[in-house]
């Protein structure tokens, strides 16, 4: 269990740091859950050893994210005002998305016959 | 020691934080057992109800957000390890990942750019300006990464927490009817979709509907998280500087 935590927290440090070091865009957590996967498919049996705790924290991931949604109570104002566009953003894009991606997937499956 | 009166209890409870931390999960517990009670239906998202919860109880409470955040960080750090650890269902549907690799390369593509080029453009043409367009490029990533994009680029990660959470609850809702409407059968296509598009809460639905597209969703939301880590910082400003001008 320390271990498993060490092991992620080792991999969020080194993110943090390749991120700020290289003055990279991405988030270091990003960069950490890339480093992990190269560790994965480097070392296999790493994947069986971490994912009790790796589960753990999963099970319960949209409870981390509270904290950071209470603090739209200060983004009241442009809610009120702009509630009708942001829902119209988010309503179309969403659909637009979905439809975008599952063509793109039929196309290229029936291209390269992966498909069913 | 003498008891102290109800006033002084407040007065030091209000300033430790944990009240705010043991709050947060005594009101995620609620935002969950009202999720299980009602059948998990999207609308009722766990998320969502203990984000309205709290929000009353700070401002009952006058309690500012930063005297809150002080007891809830705890929880929010756990953030960072939690994206980490994404790497590891990743890695478990690494055969499946292999098995239609191109077919999902381009659909991750193709909707990871649509989702955030649209809600931009969207935004801009619905008046949405600086900030509050910049918050909405990445609403279809899973949250933590979501939060940080935002912060990478100029949004406000607190508009886009809430912005995130009301994407996976469009996405949950609207997926299975427009799907269906649309007569697609495959469902990796279907599974894919949705998680890029609806993350994590999109993804349980799917699972909900059918194991296949679970899997495929999960691994949608894992990789978008990725892909839009690394466009967004270029393409979100590019675009809300060409739009807004």
């Amino acid at each position: 269990m320390i271990v498993n935590l060490v092991v992620l927290l080792a991999c969020q440090l080194a993110g943090e740091v390749a991120a700020r070091g290289l003055g990279l865009p991405v988030p270091g957590p990003v960069i950490g859950m890339a480093l992990l996967f190269a560790g994965l498919v480097l070392r296999p049996a790493l994947a069986e050893r971490i994912a009790p705790t790796t589960s753990a924290l999963l099970a319960h991931l949209s409870l981390l994210f509270v904290p950071a949604g209470v603090g739209v109570v200060g983004h009241l104002d442009t809610l009120g005002q702009h509630g009708v566009a942001l829902i119209a953003a988010l309503l179309l894009s969403t659909i637009a998305a979905i439809m975008a991606g599952v063509y793109v997937f039929l196309l290229v499956a029936r291209l390269t016959g992966a498909s069913e | 020691m003498s008891p102290a009166a109800p006033a002084e209890i407040w007065t030091y409870l209000r300033q430790d934080p944990l009240l705010w931390l043991t709050a947060t999960l005594v009101a995620y517990a609620l935002g969950d057992l009202a999720f299980r009670r009602t059948g998990r239906k999207p609308l009722v998202n766990p998320v969502l109800v203990a984000v309205a919860l709290l929000a009353v109880l700070l401002r009952v409470t006058g309690t500012p957000y930063e005297r809150y955040f002080d007891g809830a960080q705890f929880v929010h750090f756990m953030l960072g390890p939690a994206t980490v650890a994404l790497a590891v269902p990743l890695y478990a549907n690494i055969k499946l990942i292999r098995s239609a690799f191109w077919p999902m390369l381009a659909a991750l593509v193709a909707g990871s750019v649509t989702a955030l080029a649209t809600a931009v453009a969207i935004g801009a043409a619905f008046g949405l300006r600086g900030e509050t367009l910049l918050s909405l490029a990445p609403k279809s990533v899973t949250a933590p990464v979501a939060l940080g994009v935002s912060e990478t680029i100029g949004g406000a990660p607190n508009l886009t927490a809430v912005l995130v959470i009301i994407t996976g609850i469009t996405g949950a809702v609207v997926a299975t009817p427009l799907l269906n409407l649309m007569r697609i059968r495959d469902w990796r296509a279907r599974g894919l979709a949705v998680g890029v598009a609806a993350h994590g809460i999109g993804t349980a639905r799917a699972f909900q509907v059918n194991e296949t597209a679970g899997a495929f969703a999960g691994i949608g939301m894992g990789l978008n998280a990725l892909l839009t880590a690394l466009i967004a910082p270029l393409l979100a400003p590019w675009l809300v500087a060409l739009l807004t001008g």
